[in-house]
């Protein structure tokens, strides 16, 4: 953590310090203004669910219930505070990490694990929740985003001035990702097509164990420049101002204004996966540090601070939270394993000789064998 | 009725095929609750604590602490419906379910007869013996024991595309750590007899095979055949135990081999007058800054080798034999040996030259604790620079300490006593102690290592030295 630098966490956005006080920044007040009482204390239950899953999930997978987990701790505030600045026209991509906006997208949450635990790629529709699949492979996504976005574009569905009617994509990825070509490939796509498209980079500062002061000499957003697209820093841990500085972006890019790269500066409080063990590469130092700066802390403390959050909702989010577990470790440990012939449905939209082919050598296969009925 | 679930092994990270069972935090007969801390396992990658995957009480521990267990061997059972009513366990876990072949013969929990299905939450995804059989791990490539089964094939009905080779064509089946381990112990595979599911030859047949095959002692002495170690086993008609060589142990004995085969040992001695030490010592225990952390001689003798490590940098280096060339570090990782219930590890300091005392004493005091409770990460294990070893709380005076590989000195630190010395002119009684410092005479000449010895001798006579080098 450097006190000050082209990393550091001064010169951000911020409508609430890590203490919860509110600050005002004239220039992005008034995209929080609708942001009343109510609306905050559902974005709190919504990142304190957000959490209670993430930890159950990472409870199952050390009980060998999921094969892998990546876990969102610590980037609630990033994750569902932009959320709530999108509507039902905007397309969202996420990477793997998104549960928060997965929430916000009406994504039931324990579903998300079904890829967890190696039963389906994908485990919602796309085109249902306007959230397309987790992709794994690092901003391998940015492209197809940047291309969805062009399509928007091409379709009339942008500028039109008709706010039900007009949409943007955001595309979600973090610090590690925009060292990847594909990622500075999709920026000079869309910033010469002018694409409604709003990158949200989530710098955690680690791209597993590299720190993101080994990844760029200034500030990740500062990148935009190069490309010409306009950019902007934010507090990633303040749900206030990531709803703001989204909801500038969207409404820019839904007009017509094209994109827009949002650098929300968070930290990823646990490890990169549950395969991985940052105690090998940061400082307890480090982790106190951001510990104080936790979002939903945060958020707590303003709405105390406002007489609009008391110990009867702790307690009801509480119970909330732990239903969901039970629910999450249910619902996970009743799974079926697919039919193994899953694999050959949604290669091509429409049919395929060669799939087609391969799909009935399987089944005479599966049938072989005696004990047939456990795979198909 | 008492209804059991067994716990395997889980992969803690991707792919990992083992893990050492490092500590339980519960014990048979406790009642235990989802998610509450189960134990800590040591992987490959890291220390992780596993939770406990259900409500209920447990029944058995499968694993012993130290053990060694595969990936998806049965390591604990629950019941998971202590209030009912007769219990009555009639299935009970074979004892060789936890060794390395459990996964291919996975541990039936065991209803009673009329257990009603219902109070059975569904066992997790990897107790089912015919999902093993096509490999329960579901990301990574961690498949183990049972990609070694085979499903049964209809007669006749064998597709000629792409078949799977019938299991009978391989002359001896064994997984690779089952043959690393025969290697290990010069067993031939085609001489031991399978006991593992479709003729698999398991770690205990070999293990078996080895002890068979050993000649006894011809000694005749009437003694105890219970090993004399828990870990060991009888041997020679009583006459020893013989504890395999694992884990800490193996890689101390390879450690100190190394070190002491490679670089030239030089122990140089230094008898101190300490007395300004302990003073301080009680000085800083007093002080409300320091009140929440432990101040020990060992701190102040640490902040004295730091001071004459800035003072005398190449002591802090490291002989590259591969690359001829000698790697002076720009960073002190502070190693302390420790005795811990895994045996002697040698956790350093991070960057110890950037810490202010009290600093030094809070990692100290958590170095130290972690060690005692078993629980050193294995980040602390590595990279250390520079060590101490703290023989005095043994009561003993001094020792030639071999080096920690790849460091180029380690002090010894010996008991403080009271003795008469010669103060000021006078004979008074003092605290005194011994300093030894070993160092690599490849890098380090005599004078380089006795200027270091003798700077930490004098920050240890007048602490007041520090200010003038610190």
């Amino acid at each position: 953590m450097e006190a000050h630098g082209p990393h550091s966490d001064d010169d951000l956005v911020r409508l609430l310090t890590h203490t919860g006080e509110r600050v005002s920044r004239p220039d992005f007040d008034r995209y929080a203004e609708d942001l009343d009482a109510a609306t905050l204390r559902a974005m709190w239950h919504d990142m304190s669910l957000t959490r209670a899953f993430d930890l159950e999930a990472t409870s199952l997978q050390r009980q060998g219930e999921l094969g892998l987990w990546v876990q969102s701790l610590g980037q609630e505030a990033a994750q569902i505070g932009s959320g709530y600045a999108m509507n039902g026209t905007d397309f969202v991509f996420p990477s793997y990490r998104e549960h928060g906006v997965a929430y916000t997208r009406g994504v039931d949450l324990p579903e998300i694990l079904r890829i967890f635990r190696g039963l389906q790629h994908g485990a919602w529709d796309p085109e249902a929740h306007r959230f397309h699949l987790y992709t794994l492979v690092i901003g391998a996504h940015s492209l197809h985003a940047t291309g969805y976005a062009m399509a928007m574009d091409r379709d009339g569905l942008v500028g039109t001035g008709d706010p039900e009617h007009d949409g943007a994509v955001v595309c979600y990825f973090g610090d590690g990702a925009t060292s990847q070509g594909d990622v500075n490939e999709a920026m000079v796509f869309a910033a010469v097509n002018n694409a409604p498209i709003v990158f949200f980079v989530q710098n955690n500062q680690f791209a597993i164990s590299e720190p993101v002061t080994r990844q760029s000499r200034v500030p990740l957003a500062q990148r935009g420049a190069g490309f010409g697209i306009p950019f902007v820093r934010v507090d990633g841990n303040d749900v206030l101002a990531c709803y703001a500085v989204t909801r500038w972006a969207l409404e820019r890019a839904r007009s017509g204004g094209g994109p827009v790269l949002i650098e929300a500066f968070t930290y990823r409080m646990g490890a990169h996966t549950t395969s991985d063990d940052p105690t090998r590469y940061r400082s307890r130092a480090d982790e106190d540090f951001w510990a104080e700066r936790d979002p939903i802390a945060r958020l707590d403390a303003y709405l105390t601070s406002l007489g609009e959050l008391g110990d009867d909702a702790r307690e009801a989010v509480a119970v909330e939270a732990k239903e969901l577990g039970r629910r999450t470790r249910e619902t996970v440990r009743s799974w079926e394993r697919p039919a193994m012939t899953r694999m050959f449905e949604h290669v091509y939209a429409e049919p395929h000789a060669t799939v087609e082919a391969e799909r009935a050598w399987f089944e005479r296969y599966e049938r072989s064998f005696a004990d047939q009925g456990v795979h198909a | 009725m008492p209804t059991f679930e067994t716990f395997h092994m889980p992969d803690a990270g991707e792919g990992l095929t083992e893990a050492d069972v490092v500590t339980w935090r519960v014990a048979v007969g406790d009642r235990v609750e989802v998610n509450q801390p189960l134990l800590e396992i040591e992987t490959a990658k890291s220390l992780v604590e596993l939770p406990c995957p259900v409500d209920g009480v447990v029944s058995e521990l499968l694993a012993a602490e130290g053990e060694t267990v595969d990936v998806g061997a049965p390591i604990a059972r629950f019941d998971v419906d202590p209030d009912g009513v007769a219990p009555v366990d009639d299935a009970p876990v074979a004892q060789d379910a936890v060794v390395a072949e459990a996964v291919a013969e996975p541990v039936v929990a065991a209803p009673a007869p009329a257990a009603p299905a219902a109070a059975a939450p569904p066992a997790p995804a990897a107790s089912s013996p015919a999902q093993e059989g096509s490999g329960a791990v579901l990301v990574g490539y961690g498949v183990k024991a049972g990609s070694a089964q085979r499903r049964p094939r209809r007669d006749g009905a064998l597709d000629p595309i792409g078949g799977v080779e019938d299991a009978s064509e391989y002359p001896v089946l064994a997984k690779p750590p089952v043959r690393k381990l025969a290697r290990e112990l010069g067993v031939d595979l085609t001489t031991v007899t399978p006991s593992g599911p479709g003729g698999l030859v398991t770690r205990e047949d070999v293990e078996q095979a080895s002890q068979a095959r050993s000649a006894r002692s011809l000694a005749t002495y009437a003694a105890d055949d219970q090993p004399w170690l828990e870990s060991g086993y009888s041997k020679d008609g009583g006459r020893s135990t013989r504890v395999p060589v694992r884990s800490v142990r193996k890689r101390t004995a390879e450690a100190m081999v190394k070190s002491a085969f490679t670089a030239p040992h030089v122990t140089v001695f230094h008898t101190a007058d300490v007395t300004e030490t302990m003073n301080l010592v009680a000085r800083l225990k007093a002080d409300r800054e320091f009140a929440d952390v432990r101040v020990t001689p060992l701190l102040i003798v640490a902040k004295a080798l730091l001071l004459a490590v800035r003072r005398h940098p190449e002591i802090n280096a490291s002989w590259d034999d591969e690359a001829q060339e000698i790697v002076y570090k720009h960073f002190v990782n502070l190693g302390i040996a420790a005795s811990t219930p895994r045996g002697l590890l040698v956790p350093n300091i991070k960057d110890a030259h950037r810490l202010p005392l009290k600093e030094l004493a809070v990692e100290l005091g958590e170095l130290t604790r972690l060690a005692r409770d078993n629980r050193t990460p294995p980040a602390a294990l590595g990279g250390g620079t520079i060590s101490i070893t703290n023989v005095g709380p043994l009561g003993i005076d001094t020792g030639t300490p071999i080096l920690n590989p790849g460091e180029s000195a380690i002090l010894a630190f010996g008991a403080i006593r009271e003795q008469p010395w010669v103060h000021e002119g006078e004979i008074k009684i003092r605290w005194v102690t011994q300093l030894a410092l070993s160092f690599d005479h490849r890098l380090v000449d005599g004078e380089l290592g006795a200027r270091v010895l003798a700077d930490v001798g004098r920050v240890m006579s007048d602490p007041a030295q520090g200010l003038v080098w610190g």
